[in-house]
C-alpha cells in the first residue's frame, strides 16, 4: 500500500474509533420519526418529505464532520505533536495531507452510504416500494459527496497554517458565500462603478460554487438530472479539488513546525 | 577518511518574532559539527540553548535560514535519507486510538517494510524496549516511561544507521532513565550513530565518546567529557574513618571536613600516596579514594553565568 | 535555491490553469442546471413577516438580496420571453416587508405588476395594493401617488379615480405643481396622447433603474409613432388633394415638398405606407413587436 493510502487508512481508523460515526444513529432515529410522521400526515407527498429531510440531513450532519474533522486533521496533529515522529520518516508532506484527505474522504463515504440506506429504507416503508425515479436521490446523494469532499479540502488548507478557530470560520464562510455565488455574480446596484461589478463577477467564478451541487428540488420531485451535469459537477469538485490541495501542499510543505 | 555520520555546516535558523512577525530571533548561529559514524555523540545546553531546534532541523521538522547538514552523505532536504534514520522526539505523543503493535505496525508500513517481516520485526523491537506485554493496550493508557520506550521502539523499528533522541531521559524516574541508558549503549554496541541532546550531564558523561555544548545558540565547544572540561584536576579526595585523637594526624584532620568520625580530605594529586601512608599509620579506616574533576556541571554554571554577564552588558551599552 | 522554488511555481501554475479550467466549466454548468428547471423559481419561504423574524438586525441586507432576486427574476422572465410571472408578487412582498423605504422595489412593482404580460404580470389589483403600502411606509414621498394614478389612467382607464390620486399626491409638500394640473386635465379630457406621454417622461426622468427606463422609453417611442403616424395621415391627405392620386410612398410624400425630409421612427427606420395609404412602421424596425405587445387587450382588468 502506498504511503498515502497508509496515512489514509489510519486516518479512517481514527474517525471509526473516536466514534465519529454515531451520529448514524441519530440519522437512523430521525428517519424513522420522520417516516412514521409522514405516513399520518398525508398520501402523496411523501417521496418529497422523506427525501428532502434525508437529504438536508445527510448534507448537514456530513458538512459537519467534513468541517469539524477536516479543521482539526492537520492542527491536531501539530498540537499533539503526533506529527513529529511521522514526519521524521520517510513520508513527503504531501503525502500526509492527500493521506488525510482520503481518510476522511473515506470515513464521509461510509457515512453517507449507510445514511444513504437509512433513507432508502424509509422511503420503502412509507412507500411500500421503491421506483426507478427514486434513484435520482443517489444522484443527489452523490452530490452532496462531491460537495463535501470539497470542504473538507478547503478545511484541510486552512488548518494548515491557521489556528482551528480560525480555520472553520474561513472554511463556513466559504461555504455560505458559495452558495450565493449566483446572486454575487448578477449583484444590481447602480451605485457601483463597472469596475466593482466586474470583480464581484470575476469573484463569483473563482469562489467555489456550492450552489452547483444543489439538486434537492430535483430529488425530491423526481425530475430527472441530466448525466451531463454529474460528469461537469464532477470534474468542477475534482478540478477545485486539485487546486486547494496543491496550495495545501505547497504551504504545509515550508511549514516550520513550532 | 571516512565520511561523518552527521556533518553541520554553518547550520543557521532565524525564527519571526515579535508583533506582526517584523522582527527575527536567531535561535541557531552557524552550527558546525561533526558526528562520526558509530560514536554516541551527547549535545548538551541549557534550555533554549539550540539543542532541539538543531535537531528538527536535522530531521526536516523546521528549515534552515541558512548552512547545510548531511547525514551519511545525504543532504537534510532529501526526504530518502530518512530510511536511515530514526528519531524520538522530546516528550513524545502518540496516536492514542492505537495499541503499540499498531503503532508500530503503522511506521513500519510508513517505512515500506514488507509484510513477510514486518510482524516479526514489531514484536522484536517490543521485547526490546520492554513492552511486549503492553503491547495490545491503547497508547492512551501508557505511562510516560512507557511512551518513552515505544518512541525508542519506533526510532530504531527499521534499522537505522543513524538514531536521533531529543532529551530521551527527560521526565523519567531513574529506573526508566537506566532502561534508555541500557538501550542506548545496546545501540551503540550495534554500531549504530546516536546522537542524542540532554541537560543531565551525568548521563552525557557516562554514555558519550564525544559531547557537544551549545549556549545561547551557538556551539561551545566539542570533544570528548573530559577535554570539554580540560581536566583540571583538581587533586584527589579521601573519604575516612577516624576515632579518637590522634596528634599525629592532627594537622591532616584539621585540613578535613568533618561529619561525626567520617573525614573528607582534599590533597594535591602528588601528595596522595604520602597521606594515605599517614592516615594508614595514624589508624584510620580509608573509605574511598577519588579524583576531583570539574565536572561539566560547573562548565554549563560557568558559560551560563558568562552569557547572563554578556547579554547584560549589551543591553547596558546597546541603550 | 531550485529546491524551495519548485512550490510556488508549481502553485502558481496549478492556481492559474486550474482556476482558467473552473471559470469555463462553470459556465458550463451554469448552463446544464438551467435546463433544470429548478427554481430559483422556488420561493419556499413567502412569508414576509417570517422572514423579517428570522433576518433579525439583517433584514435591510436581506431586502436588497431579495431585491436583487426581484430585479434577476424579471430580467430573466424577459430575456426568456417568458411570460409567467407569478413570483414576481411574493417577491416584492417580501422584499418590502422587509424593507419598507426601498422606494424603487414598490415604483418597479407598480409598473410591472400592473402592465399586461409579456413585459409585465398584468394585475393591477396588486400594483394598487403594493403602492399603497409604499405609501403607508412613506407618506412623504410624493411619487407613489403619481404611480397611482398612472396605473389608474393606463391599465385600468378609470380617469376619475386617476385624478384623484394625483390631487391627492398633489397636496404633499415638495410634489411638482404638475400633479395638480393633471388632476384637473385627466378629469377633463381623460385619455390624452399628450398627458401618456407626459406622464412616461416622467418616469423616465426620475427613475434609476434601468428596466423600468427601458420600459418608459419603448413607451414613449411607441407614443411618438402614433404623433407621427397621425401627422404622415395628415400629409398624405394633403398629397391626395393636391395630386388627385393616392401616395405610393414616403419618398413620394418627401419628392412632392410636403415632407421636409424622410420620416423616421425613433429607432432610425423610414415610415412606409400600407396598402390603404395609411402610415406605418417600416416591418423591419424592432418597435413593431413593441407594438403589437403594448395594444393586446388587459387580461384580467379589474373595474
Amino acid at each position: 500500500m502506498s504511503r498515502v493510502g497508509v496515512v489514509a487508512w489510519n486516518t479512517f481508523r481514527e474517525a471509526v474509533r473516536d466514534r465519529v460515526l454515531y451520529n448514524l444513529v441519530f440519522f437512523a432515529l430521525l428517519m424513522m420519526c420522520a417516516a412514521i410522521l409522514v405516513g399520518q400526515i398525508s398520501i402523496g407527498i411523501e417521496q418529497m418529505v422523506i427525501v428532502s429531510l434525508g437529504l438536508s440531513a445527510i448534507s448537514v450532519i456530513g458538512l459537519l464532520m467534513a468541517v469539524f474533522i477536516g479543521v482539526g486533521l492537520v492542527s491536531k496533529e501539530m498540537d499533539k505533536r503526533t506529527l513529529y515522529a511521522l514526519l521524521a520518516k520517510p513520508v513527503r508532506r504531501w503525502e500526509f495531507l492527500l493521506g488525510k484527505f482520503g481518510g476522511l474522504l473515506l470515513t464521509l463515504c461510509i457515512n453517507t452510504a449507510a445514511m444513504a440506506a437509512g433513507l432508502f429504507a424509509a422511503l420503502y416503508y412509507v412507500k411500500h416500494s421503491l421506483e426507478r425515479a427514486d434513484g435520482i436521490a443517489l444522484v443527489a446523494i452523490y452530490f452532496i459527496l462531491l460537495k463535501l469532499a470539497l470542504v473538507v479540502a478547503l478545511a484541510l488548507l486552512f488548518s494548515c497554517y491557521t489556528t482551528p478557530l480560525l480555520a472553520i470560520l474561513f472554511t463556513a464562510g466559504l461555504y455560505v458565500s458559495g452558495l450565493f455565488v449566483k446572486e454575487m455574480r448578477g449583484l444590481h446596484s447602480e451605485t457601483m462603478a463597472p469596475a466593482a461589478q466586474a470583480l464581484l463577477r470575476g469573484l463569483s467564478y473563482i469562489l467555489p460554487n456550492f450552489e452547483n451541487f444543489d439538486v434537492m428540488a430535483s430529488a425530491a420531485h423526481a425530475r430527472h438530472i441530466p448525466g451531463m451535469l454529474i460528469l461537469q459537477n464532477t470534474a468542477y469538485a475534482a478540478l477545485y479539488c486539485t487546486i486547494v490541495l496543491t496550495a495545501a501542499a505547497v504551504i504545509f510543505s515550508r511549514r516550520n513546525l513550532k | 577518511m571516512t565520511d561523518a555520520a552527521i556533518q553541520i555546516e554553518n547550520l543557521t535558523k532565524d525564527y519571526p518574532h515579535g508583533f506582526l512577525h517584523l522582527k527575527t530571533k536567531r535561535s541557531l548561529e552557524g552550527l558546525t559539527m561533526r558526528v562520526e559514524d558509530g560514536e554516541v555523540f551527547g549535545f548538551l545546553g541549557p534550555n533554549g540553548a539550540g539543542k532541539s531546534t538543531t535537531i528538527k532541523l536535522l530531521v526536516g521538522l523546521i528549515f534552515p535560514t541558512a548552512g547545510t547538514a548531511h547525514i551519511l552523505g545525504k543532504p537534510i532536504s532529501d526526504i530518502a535519507m530518512h530510511q536511515d534514520i530514526g528519531y524520538l522526539p522530546e516528550q513524545p505523543y502518540f496516536y492514542d486510538y492505537l495499541t503499540a503493535t499498531e503503532l508500530l505496525d503503522y511506521f513500519a508500513r510508513i517505512h515500506n517494510l514488507k509484510a513477510a517481516g514486518r510482524r516479526d520485526r514489531v514484536t522484536r523491537m517490543l521485547k526490546k524496549v520492554g513492552l511486549e506485554t503492553a503491547r495490545k493496550i491503547q497508547l492512551r493508557k501508557y505511562s510516560k516511561g512507557m511512551l518513552q520506550r515505544v518512541g525508542l521502539a519506533q526510532a530504531i523499528l527499521h534499522d537505522p544507521r543513524v538514531v536521533i533522541l531529543d532529551e530521551p531521559m527527560s521526565g523519567l524516574d531513574p529506573l526508566g532513565r537506566r532502561e534508555v541508558r541500557d538501550i542506548i549503549l545496546e545501540l551503540k554496541r550495534e554500531g549504530r550513530t546516536v546522537l542524542f541532546s540532554t541537560h543531565i550531564l551525568s548521563d552525557a558523561e557516562m554514555l558519550c565518546d564525544r559531547v557537544g555544548v551549545i549556549a545561547g545558540g551557538t556551539l561551545r565547544g566539542v570533544g570528548a567529557p573530559d577535554e570539554i572540561v580540560g581536566i583540571k584536576a583538581h587533586g584527589m579526595e579521601i573519604l575516612f574513618e577516624f576515632a579518637g585523637e590522634n596528634t599525629a594526624a592532627a594537622a591532616l584532620l584539621s585540613k578535613a571536613t568533618r561529619t561525626g568520625n567520617r573525614y573528607r580530605l582534599q590533597i594535591d594529586e602528588g601528595e596522595l600516596y604520602p597521606t594515605l601512608e599517614q592516615l594508614r599509620s595514624a589508624g584510620a579506616r580509608i573509605l574511598s579514594v577519588a579524583q576531583i574533576k570539574a565536572s561539566l556541571e560547573e562548565y554549563f554554571m560557568h558559560l551560563i553565568a558568562a552569557d547572563r554577564a554578556q547579554a547584560a552588558a549589551v543591553d547596558v551599552s546597546g541603550k | 535555491m531550485n529546491r524551495q522554488n519548485w512550490g510556488p511555481v508549481l502553485l502558481c501554475a496549478v492556481l492559474m490553469a486550474g482556476f482558467a479550467g473552473v471559470w469555463r466549466l462553470q459556465q458550463r454548468i451554469d448552463v446544464q442546471r438551467e435546463a433544470l428547471h429548478q427554481e430559483k423559481d422556488d420561493l419556499v419561504l413567502r412569508s414576509g413577516p417570517m422572514l423579517k423574524a428570522m433576518s433579525l438586525e439583517y433584514a435591510p441586507l436581506m431586502a436588497d438580496l431579495y431585491w436583487t432576486r426581484v430585479v434577476q427574476y424579471y430580467g430573466d422572465k424577459n430575456v426568456r420571453h417568458d411570460e409567467n410571472f407569478e413570483l414576481l408578487w411574493p417577491l416584492l412582498d417580501v422584499t418590502t416587508t422587509l424593507d419598507p423605504h426601498l422606494l424603487v422595489a414598490y415604483r418597479f412593482g407598480s409598473m410591472f405588476l400592473s402592465e399586461g404580460p409579456p413585459s409585465g404580470a398584468g394585475r393591477p389589483d396588486l400594483a394598487i395594493a403594493l403602492i399603497y403600502r409604499g405609501i403607508h411606509a412613506n407618506p412623504e414621498y410624493w411619487r407613489f401617488y403619481e404611480d397611482l394614478g398612472f396605473i389608474y389612467y393606463f391599465e385600468l382607464k378609470d380617469y376619475q379615480k386617476a385624478s384623484a390620486a394625483f390631487l391627492e399626491g398633489s397636496r404633499v409638500p415638495g410634489a411638482l405643481v404638475w400633479m395638480k394640473v393633471l388632476a384637473a386635465k385627466v378629469l377633463e379630457q381623460g385619455d390624452n396622447a399628450d398627458t401618456s406621454a407626459f406622464l412616461w417622461n416622467e418616469i423616465y426622468s426620475s427613475t434609476t433603474d434601468p428596466q423600468m427606463k427601458q420600459n418608459a422609453e419603448t413607451h414613449l417611442q411607441l407614443l411618438r409613432v402614433d404623433a407621427d403616424c397621425k401627422q404622415l395621415d395628415m400629409i398624405v391627405a394633403d398629397y391626395r388633394k393636391r395630386t388627385g392620386h393616392a401616395a405610393k410612398s414616403v419618398h413620394d410624400l418627401a419628392a412632392s415638398g410636403l415632407l421636409p425630409r424622410t420620416a423616421v421612427d425613433p429607432l432610425g427606420f423610414p415610415y412606409v405606407l400600407d396598402a390603404d395609404a395609411k402610415a406605418q412602421l417600416n416591418p423591419a424596425s424592432p418597435l413593431v413587436k413593441q407594438r403589437r405587445i403594448y395594444q393586446k387587450p388587459l387580461a384580467g382588468a379589474a373595474h
